[in-house]
């Protein structure tokens, strides 16, 4: 098992999860934009974020922020029902979206991290917001451009404390680089 | 004769699309129920008798291959075919679930055709 990732890994993995969810369940072309880093505590915003939680000897977080405007047109193209405002299905699209590309990414991540956890989703939808990941500190984000609008998915992830100490009693070194 | 099938999936998202492909199969179907988790689809096959079943992996409450697991040790739901439609990629978990006797295993994201196959092979 490896003891680092980098972020230009974990960049690809989401790219490649993403690409997969809007071509077999969405039918909607995607533009891939260049990734960077950023620290927690993103600007705030106004939308739909969807949040994935990965848990296991690597803890993190998988996060998808979009304008509700893409909101709306992802849920339709997913029901293949007209969406015109946030509601419910809009919601609980946006909530599956997140699961099976955060789903996929760890997945990815499992072949070289061992067996991870996923938690259910999280949405929240609202106007000047931050989202806050305790202990999350240092997130890959990858844009991507679709239907016209702009999407970030990010994703921070670093080993869990106990992952950390059965590490150092095995005399292994732990290295964590984004 | 027709085909009652009950699917089991906490998003309603996936519910709805699983409903929508098999509408488009070639079964012949007949009434679909739904269920949020586990434990809300055993409460629903105490009324209801199924000639399939498409569950989730990942729910609250009760996860799919708990599910499984109660269903293939009931007598009168053992035969009943299961279809596995998950995120869960992971092989042990996937392996757990076949070796449960899950009839087959699709990974989300799906097509529609992914899903019509593995339903032509287990029907």
């Amino acid at each position: 098992m490896t003891t680092s990732l980098a972020s230009h890994d974990i960049a690809e993995m989401i790219r490649g999860a993403t690409s997969e969810v809007f071509q077999t369940m969405l039918n909607l072309s995607l533009e891939s934009l260049p990734s960077h880093e950023e620290p927690d505590l993103p600007e705030p915003f106004d939308g739909v974020v969807s949040m994935v939680g990965i848990g296991g000897t690597w803890i993190g977080t998988g996060r998808i922020s979009s304008p509700p405007e893409l909101a709306c047109k992802l849920a339709e193209a997913m029901l293949l029902t007209p969406c015109s405002a946030i509601n419910a299905e809009v919601l609980d699209a946006s909530a599956e979206i997140a699961n099976m590309i955060i789903g996929n990414v760890k997945t990815m991540l499992e072949e070289k991290l061992g067996p991870l956890a996923l938690s259910v989703p999280t949405v929240i939808f609202g106007r000047n917001y931050r989202t806050h990941c305790s202990g999350m500190d240092n997130w890959t984000v990858v844009p991507f451009r679709t239907e016209g609008m702009k999407m970030d998915i990010s994703f921070c992830l670093k080993p869990a404390r106990s992952a950390v100490y059965s590490h150092a009693n095995h005399r292994l070194e732990t290295v964590h680089s984004f | 004769m027709s085909l009652d099938v009950l699917i089991v999936d906490d998003s309603a998202a996936i519910r709805k699309i699983l409903h929508r492909v098999l509408m488009q199969a070639e079964v012949p179907l007949g009434k679909v129920h739904e269920a949020n988790d586990g434990m809300e689809a055993l409460e629903k096959l105490k009324g209801e008798k199924v000639g399939l079943i498409l569950s989730d992996i990942n729910m609250p409450n009760m996860d799919g291959i708990e599910l499984l697991g109660k269903l293939k040790a009931d007598a009168a739901l053992k035969s009943v075919p299961i279809l596995m439609v998950t995120t869960e990629g992971s092989h042990a978990r996937v392996m757990q679930a076949l070796e449960l006797g899950a009839n087959g295993y699709v990974r989300k994201p799906f097509t529609a055709e992914q899903i019509k196959e593995k339903l032509t092979g287990i029907l």
